[in-house]
């Protein structure tokens, strides 16, 4: 399973058998409202605090999940997820709920596809028949936690990004008729010295090269084996970093098969400045959209690359500089052969 | 400050952030600077209205308006932050609404609300006053240190 | 005439803040920390209430002030009582910003939720 340095194939095929996506009313009007299952009008989802509107839109995905999956949720064997807010409380009470075990998973933005990776290397040697994985993040409650109050005037740079509200989560089998994962590669932290916590983009750009490199090393093919090479949440600035740092590294991906999750959900005029970001942008995005896609057979195969600043309120406070990780997954529509 | 920062770079952490430098979007300064001066200078002019408005309809001297009108944009901030428009402003703004006063009603207020959630004690209480504390804190401090000097000079050396 | 003094100097001091903001990247927080001690110097030495003389609330909103009326306050008890009145009276004359914010903010946090 091994494969390379610090890739793995997966033989035995682990099947994405259903996906679930929430979202909030900023998502609702933006670039691809038709990737989300629910959509809802009020940030708050009428709970009493922004990350209990959180856990309510992981509950509401997971339960999508299983419900287009056709599972009960005690067949479910394991459910792999996390969230950016302190201790991953949203996470943990929406696992409670759900009464699933549960194994938290942290990697900021990059969760999604850490847990997906994790899952699909369970499901590969046989020690579950089916996991549940998820990542969700909410507006209000990251920049109450990372910036400032909600309602506070304070201008941001163009080079922040906007995080989205919502949840997104996939099921995940031994066999069935969906997209399947075929490998993925684990990133290490980089970190660049970068201190700037309004420009993520730009920080974690060089995460999400190194993953890049390290996976077409370890698989030994080359970038135009993929249709897209789909980043988690670059967005504008990162994106560009990281395209032409790829393209100097000599990894020839083209500019249009290079597609930003955090570029993808809103429109131009949305006032999100440089993109999208958040644990649930690369989740909802891969999930809703471009999982969908491979189903439709508008696309082949795809190498999810999920991006996330690993940095808290307290290390940026200590001028410590921001750690950055990439984690890719490559899934396929059925009928793939790696 | 920068400068100091950079020397701990290794090589290549120095060349991947004049890299990433080259491609970041700048910040519109000039433009930035624009909107601060008129929206702030706007804000000033408010100011002043109400003001007059004191000294002219309730007997207040120029020195005592000063009081009554700041307490009256605090008000106006509480509504403009309250009804979710004040951030708004802001992002167009920028310190051409955070420098007047209403900004730093602004930072108590908002405050104030989002942590409604924690509770009254902890929440609004403890954090009211997280993001305007510093204002506070060193505005009172320097005063002292200012005051003390003032006072010495003027009884000792007789300004 | 007031008014227009007011706009111009009150809008050439948020300039000095954007400035602060965007050409040495400080935080709004440390901003507006040195805007105030530096509102506190200029009234130190003098500057600030010709300043207000000639500009009314174009020097009395911004944050400036602030340090301004502070200092104003001490040093006036400090007059009456000696230099323990530079504790006592700092706040004498500035109460007001300080007052209507904390009172406004417990208002909005009963009345108001945070719209996101």
């Amino acid at each position: 399973m091994l494969q390379g340095h610090q890739s793995w194939i997966f033989t035995n095929r682990p099947t994405i058998l259903s996906t679930g996506t929430v979202g909030g009313p900023f998502e609702a009007k933006g670039k691809i409202p038709e990737a989300f299952d629910i959509l809802h009008e009020d940030m708050w989802l009428e709970q009493d605090s922004w990350e209990k509107a959180q856990q309510k839109m992981l509950e509401e995905s997971l339960q999508t999940t299983l419900k287009k999956g056709r599972i009960e949720k005690e067949q479910v064997e394991f459910l792999i997820a996390g969230d950016l807010i302190n201790q991953m409380t949203p996470t943990t009470f929406a696992a409670s709920t759900s009464s699933i075990p549960f194994l938290g998973a942290f990697s900021a933005c990059a969760t999604s596809m850490e847990s997906l990776a994790l899952a699909a290397s369970i499901i590969n040697a046989k020690g579950a028949n089916y996991i549940l994985c998820a990542a969700s993040s909410h507006n209000a409650a990251t920049e109450k936690q990372f910036r400032y109050p909600t309602e506070y005037g304070g201008q941001k740079p163009p080079t922040s990004q906007w995080t989205v509200t919502g949840a997104g989560s996939a099921l995940l089998g031994q066999n069935g008729d969906g997209p399947v994962i075929t490998a993925a590669t684990i990133g290490k932290v980089a970190d660049m010295g970068m201190t700037d916590p309004f420009n993520m983009g730009g920080a974690m750009a060089i995460a999400a090269v190194d993953t890049i490199e390290a996976h077409f090393r370890d698989m030994q093919i080359e970038p135009s084996y993929y249709d897209l090479i789909i980043t988690g949440d670059l967005g504008h600035i990162g994106r560009e970093v990281s395209l032409d740092l790829l393209h100097e590294r000599n990894i020839p991906i083209e500019a249009e098969k290079y597609v930003d999750c955090g570029i993808a959900i809103y429109r131009e005029d949305q006032p999100v400045l440089a993109g999208g970001s958040g644990a649930a942008c690369s989740a909802i995005v891969t999930y809703g959209h471009f999982v969908q896609e491979l189903i439709k057979g508008n696309l082949n195969r795809i190498l999810v690359v999920a991006t996330g600043s690993l940095h808290s309120t307290l290390s940026v406070q200590q001028n410590d500089s921001i750690p950055c990780i990439a984690h890719a997954v490559s899934i396929e529509a059925r009928g793939g052969n790696l | 400050m920068g400068d100091k920062k950079k020397q701990k770079l290794q090589p290549n952490q120095q060349q991947y952030q004049a890299f990433q430098q080259k491609r970041e979007v700048k910040r519109p300064i000039f433009k930035n600077c624009i909107k601060a001066f008129l929206v702030g200078g706007l804000i000033c002019l408010i100011g002043q209205l109400i003001s007059t408005f004191y000294i002219y309809q309730f007997n207040f001297t120029e020195q005592t308006a000063g009081n009554p009108t700041i307490a009256t944009l605090i008000f106006i901030t509480m509504l403009l932050t309250g009804f979710g428009v004040y951030d708004r402003f802001a992002q167009f703004a920028g310190a051409g609404t955070a420098v007047p006063v209403t900004g730093f009603g602004n930072a108590v207020i908002s405050s104030a609300i989002e942590y409604r959630s924690e509770g009254f004690i902890l929440g609004v209480g403890s954090n009211m006053l997280k993001l305007a504390g510093p204002v506070i804190v060193y505005g009172v401090f320097s005063a002292f240190i200012v005051a003390i000097i003032k006072t010495i000079l003027r009884q000792w050396g007789g300004f | 005439m007031i008014f227009f003094w007011a706009f111009i100097v009150g809008g050439l001091i948020c300039v000095i803040g954007q400035i602060m903001f965007d050409v040495f990247k400080l935080s709004p927080a440390h901003t507006l920390t040195i805007l105030v001690v530096s509102g506190a110097i200029l009234d130190g030495i003098g500057w600030y209430e010709p300043l207000i003389d000639f500009a009314g609330a174009g020097a009395t909103v911004p944050i400036t002030s602030f340090g301004n009326s502070l200092v104003h306050g001490a040093v006036q008890e400090a007059e009456k009582h000696g230099l323990i009145g530079v504790v006592t009276g700092m706040f004498e004359v500035t109460s007001a910003g300080i007052s209507a914010a904390i009172i406004f903010g417990v208002i909005g946090a009963l009345f108001f939720k945070p719209k996101g």
